[in-house]
């Protein structure tokens, strides 16, 4: 209707991406359609398929594939994997959130220094940084000489190749991709909003639990969605770290790709995967634009 | 309100310290229950320091904060019973304006049903019960600061401190909302006291102000006080206009004493307005009170004078006048009707002063 009044400036299409806009975007969307949606095409209709005897994809219809992820075995995997990228992503906040929220509250100058402390590790490869965690856990690594050497009488601990040396390392290896959002959200939140709780009677625990937190949840949100969703799918670090004795998902798909080459089954657990991410992101979004 | 003389607030040597730099400099204050009282004074001057005191958002480094003749120097701000309306007003965005107001009493852990009647009661009082499930982004500054004002007020606390409530309205809303305020305090029979650095909104709203400069209190007084009688030259200046000017004293006899101008201008003072042993004055004349006819007139402080500047400002006209002996003066003078006879640029007047309206006041 306005459009119709003042041609000049469509005010309808004011929202819509004209050409141009599509032309900068078009680098990205060339490699969103290239690297997820062919890929992930490809592994839709892969799981649909039947495997030959020597490892090579037939394309003939089936649903077994499918039948065979809901195999109690693989369920208890998806299982495992859920409980213990849970579990990393529930560490990962509760020791993350209060470094956030102490870097967004430390005067500018030194808040700048502590986020690359925080970012630094990323210098190094990831599986160097792993194999360093395995030095520092092993039988004979870091840890146990130093309990030994303080002769507190405990240890040595049977750390490495266990499901605690799994968490250790995935809560490493994510907790940057925890801390990063949710000082994004707190380094905005309005210092008088807190005083204004405390000013209304808010213990500092109650600040903390009706205001803080509730203000902050999009950075949780993101940090979750980041930490969560990557952490189910590793398989580095539970290889390396779990000595491959308590496999999750992510390792399983590996194997039937590379070992035991069944691309079909391994294509359908990616995709009972992927939507499990999808679901996992709505919820985590209708929450966050619910409390923003 | 019974025993209005009882003391709400007592401030006792207050000092506040931001590393070298004195924000609050040794400040006593006393605040009576049931008072309006205005803290006025340029930007910088430590305003919102000396609320921040009064909050508990900051512990004073020398002295005393007394409420209701309670040390509550060191008592943290939850548990204080004083709410605050901040300059920004710091409404919770994630929370409904009906959930906003009720946040006091939450924390209070006040009963449901009470918590909701008092909710409606505080809305009813701004007019916002039909925004009652709005969200403070839903809002205009009018409607939020008038949300921040009933979620202060629903806790019921002993004192409410306001920080330029009013600043981020426009004129007209503005002086709405300071009749509405001084109203509200009336009728609640509340302790307010409210920060400002707009001088007619102090006078308007006021029982009584205190005029701060650099972390001290310039002068403490009604409305009238401070606007007839300033007792410096900074609250002279910073209230209302003043035309300032050095003299020294030739004489005293009885009631009155006569000084001299540089310029050589004499004028006839009240004797009481002077020290004793003073040998030098500041006179501070308010340019409204400067008397101007074309004809002479008898009266004290008569001088004639030619009128350099004319500006219509409406309601008055402003005259930059500068007498026979060159003393510049600032003048007003109420533009009674459009037909009536109106001063010139270049015209010769006259003018005169009363000796109440000769004002003696310490220099800086
Ligand atoms: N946290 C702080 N650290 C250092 N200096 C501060 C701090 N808070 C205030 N100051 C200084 O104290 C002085 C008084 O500040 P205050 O905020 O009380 O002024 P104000 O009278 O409220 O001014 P305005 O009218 O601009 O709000 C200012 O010079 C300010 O720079
Ligand atoms: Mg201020």
């Amino acid at each position: 209707m306005l459009a119709g009044t003042a041609p000049a400036v469509p005010v309808s299409d004011h929202n819509r991406p004209g050409w141009k806009a599509w032309a900068l975007l078009a680098p990205m969307v060339l490699w969103l359609i290239l690297f997820v949606v062919v890929p992930g095409l490809i592994l839709l209709v892969y799981s649909f398929c039947e495997r030959d005897e020597i490892g090579g994809v037939m394309f003939t219809f089936t649903w077994e594939n499918y039948a065979r992820v809901f195999d109690p075995v693989y369920l208890r995997i998806f299982g495992r994997s859920v409980w213990y990228a849970a579990l990393t992503t529930a560490i990962c906040a509760v020791v993350g959130y209060p470094v956030a929220y102490y870097i967004a509250r430390v005067p500018e100058t030194l808040r700048n220094k502590l986020l690359l402390l925080v970012m630094v590790p990323f210098w190094t490869s990831f599986l160097i940084r792993t194999f360093a965690w395995i030095t520092i856990l092993k039988q004979e690594g870091l840890l146990n000489s130093l309990v030994k050497a303080m002769g507190a009488g405990i240890g040595p601990f049977d750390l490495l190749y266990t499901p605690t040396a799994v968490v250790i390392g995935l809560v490493y290896a994510y907790l940057p991709f925890m801390i990063l959002p949710i000082y994004g959200s707190a380094e905005k939140l309005d210092n008088s909003l807190i005083e204004a709780a405390y000013d209304l009677g808010a213990s500092p625990v109650r600040a903390f639990s009706s205001v803080i937190v509730p203000l902050t949840m999009p950075g949780i949100a993101a940090g979750t969605l980041l930490v969560f969703v990557p952490a189910i799918g590793m398989f580095a670090i539970t290889d390396l770290m779990g000595g491959a004795k308590v496999p999750m998902i992510g390792n399983v798909i590996q194997n039937q790709f590379l070992l035991a080459r069944n691309w079909p089954f391994g294509a359908a657990l990616g995709v009972v995967f992927m939507l499990m991410f999808v679901v996992t992101y709505v919820i985590l979004q209708r929450r966050a634009s619910r409390s923003a | 309100m019974a025993d209005t003389d009882r003391p709400m607030i007592e401030l006792r040597g207050v000092t506040k310290r931001f590393g070298g730099f004195t924000a609050v400099n040794r400040v006593s204050l006393t605040v009576k229950a049931g008072e309006f009282l205005t803290l006025l004074g340029p930007s910088g001057c430590g305003k919102t320091t000396l609320l921040r005191l009064l909050a508990g958002f900051e512990m004073p480094d020398e002295g005393m904060v007394l409420l209701d003749g309670e040390d509550v120097s060191h008592v943290p701000p939850y548990r204080r019973s004083v709410n605050q309306v901040f300059q920004s007003y710091a409404l919770f965005p994630h929370l409904t304006v009906r959930e906003n107001v009720g946040f006091g009493l939450r924390m209070q852990q006040v009963p449901v049903a009470e918590a909701s009647d008092r909710i409606v009661a505080a809305l009813r009082m701004v007019s916002l019960v039909e925004q009652a499930d709005k969200y403070p982004h839903q809002m205009s500054g009018g409607q939020r600061q008038r949300v921040a004002l009933a979620r202060a007020i629903v806790p019921r606390p002993k004192v409410l401190l306001l920080d330029e409530p009013l600043s981020a309205l426009d004129a007209k809303l503005r002086h709405g909302m300071q009749l509405e305020l001084k109203r509200l305090q009336r009728k609640l029979g509340m302790t307010f006291v409210f920060v400002t650095h707009d001088q007619e909104e102090a006078l308007t709203m006021s029982d009584r102000i205190a005029v701060i400069n650099k972390g001290r209190i310039e002068q403490l007084g009604n409305a009238s006080e401070i606007y007839h009688r300033p007792r410096t030259a900074f609250t002279a200046d910073f209230i209302g206009q003043a035309n300032l000017l050095e003299s020294s004293v030739v004489g005293r006899n009885g009631t009155t004493a006569r000084v001299r101008l540089e310029t050589g201008l004499e004028l006839v003072i009240a004797r009481a307005e002077l020290p004793d042993a003073a040998s030098k004055a500041l006179v501070s004349i308010r340019p409204e009170k400067i008397h101007i006819s074309r004809a002479p007139v008898t009266a004290e402080n008569v001088f004639q004078a030619r009128i350099e500047e004319e500006i219509f400002q409406g309601a008055t006209d402003s005259l930059q006048l500068v007498t026979d002996q060159g003393t510049r003066l600032h003048a007003l003078v109420a533009n009674e009707s459009a037909t009536q006879e109106a001063f010139h640029e270049g015209d010769t007047v006259y003018c005169s002063l009363h000796l109440d309206d000769l004002v003696i006041v310490q220099a800086e």
